[in-house]
């Protein structure tokens, strides 16, 4: 490993000041920027470690929302998100037990990885993604592969997920790397139906209106079988082409209505 | 250099580390304690799986200065007090749940860590707690098998070795 400061602060306040010194870099449960800095896909020169700070940690139900702490790691929304089983869900399949016991929610939604299941989340239930400065609704806030509305030194200290009705995620797994090869979550409240898809786009995770208005008219697998997904700008790799992806979504979806509770 | 604390297998340490020490250069360089195994490095195979606070982690993908405090567990810390296989290291013997053993020391810990959480796993629980350790002499079956005799359960419906 090459040579970088790290600090561990135990406040949002500390973590914010270390954050400003010039090429500093945050770091969640580290199970992504760990292997990246190995790699030097990545090297920062001051990393400042999150995972001191207990305020950034845990899940609290608020109301109909139920908002989870940034440093709060896979393993533990898969025991706190009870009010929110798909969410619970969805943290049980990411990665392996060792990755989610130290992989946190606020690391993944920061890293927005093409394929990661998180953001698929958030983006179908609306969430609220809170930083140190400000709150950005999930549809801001996602702006394609690996990028976010983030500015330099922002941290995610919180999130707020909307506890849908009835809600699913279906993810098509990619064995090797156990991330999504397509994942879509599809998320039923009051006032309609969102569905997010990650995986498969090379904008990132995004949203399917064709099957929001469908399925918030008629909340049934049947409702979606004459739509159609375009195989344009979706990924094409050894694992998947566009057309198969595309394929996916449309079945993903299918199933994840199914299977909604 | 930064000096943290911590406790390993009951015994505490104090050591002055680099900021840059993953958890397992720490433990098997520093403390030489080489029973944590490093295969990938990734933190794909597993091998050098550890108890932070009783739960399994990739020592690979943790620095040592986030378990300052923190009450580590490893393979060297199984063992019962009087040096004798501890119940999951004795299935693994009995039931031949390790070929090369290179695996091995991950194995157990994971093993261990499934069992303290769900104390009667079933097979297929078994085989989805493992998806983050590899074996690459492919020996997963008896090590399904050893895990299951350690939970005390009847492994002789599971297909013969």
């Amino acid at each position: 490993m090459y040579s970088f400061d790290i600090e561990r602060p135990t406040s949002v306040a500390d973590a914010v000041a270390a954050l400003g010194s010039e090429d500093a870099q945050a770091l969640g449960g580290g199970q992504t920027l760990i292997p990246t800095l190995k790699q030097r896909l990545a090297s920062p020169s001051a990393l400042v470690s999150l995972t001191g700070i207990s305020d950034m940690q845990g899940t609290t139900s608020e109301g109909g929302a139920l908002r989870i702490g940034g440093a709060t790691t896979h393993a533990a929304v898969m025991a706190g998100a009870s009010s929110y089983p798909a969410l619970a869900a969805l943290a049980a399949n990411i990665g392996d037990p060792a990755v989610r016991n130290r992989g946190t929610i606020g690391g993944s939604l920061a890293n927005n990885d093409p394929s990661a299941c998180y953001p698929a989340a958030a983006l179908a239930s609306g969430a609220t993604i809170i930083t140190n400065a400000r709150e950005i609704a999930a549809d801001d806030y996602f702006q394609g592969m690996f990028d976010t509305a983030l500015e330099e030194g922002e941290i995610i200290t919180g999130v707020t997920l909307p506890v849908p009705e009835v809600a699913n995620y279906q993810k098509f797994v990619q064995p090797a790397s156990r991330f999504a090869l397509v994942g879509v979550f599809v998320a039923k409240y009051a006032d309609g139906v969102r569905v997010a898809v990650t995986g498969a786009s090379n904008e990132g995770v995004h949203r399917w209106a064709e099957a929001e208005a469908a399925l918030s008219s008629n909340f049934s697998a049947d409702a979606i079988a004459d739509l159609t997904v375009s195989a344009d700008n979706l990924i094409g790799d050894l694992h998947g082409s566009p057309e198969y992806r595309a394929h996916l979504v449309k079945v993903m979806t299918g199933r994840a209505v199914k299977a909604a509770f | 250099m930064t000096t943290i604390s911590m406790t390993v297998n009951g015994k505490t340490i104090s050591e002055n580390v680099e900021g840059n020490t993953l958890l397992s250069s720490f433990l098997r360089e520093d403390l030489r304690m080489t029973g944590t195994h490093i295969g990938c490095d990734t933190s794909q195979c597993g091998a050098c799986v550890v108890h932070v606070n009783g739960e399994a982690v990739k020592s690979c993908t943790m620095f040592v200065i986030e378990a300052d405090g923190a009450e580590i567990g490893t393979i060297e810390g199984q063992a019962n007090n009087d040096g004798s296989l501890n119940v999951v290291q004795q299935a693994f013997q009995d039931h031949h749940g390790l070929q090369c053993g290179f695996c091995t020391p991950g194995m157990v810990m994971s093993a261990t860590a499934l069992l303290k959480d769900n104390p009667k796993p079933s097979e297929q629980e078994i085989r989805e707690y493992l998806e983050g350790n590899i074996c690459r002499c492919t020996g997963y079956h008896n090590i399904v098998k050893s895990i299951m005799a350690a939970s005390g359960q009847d492994v002789s419906k599971i297909a013969a070795e």
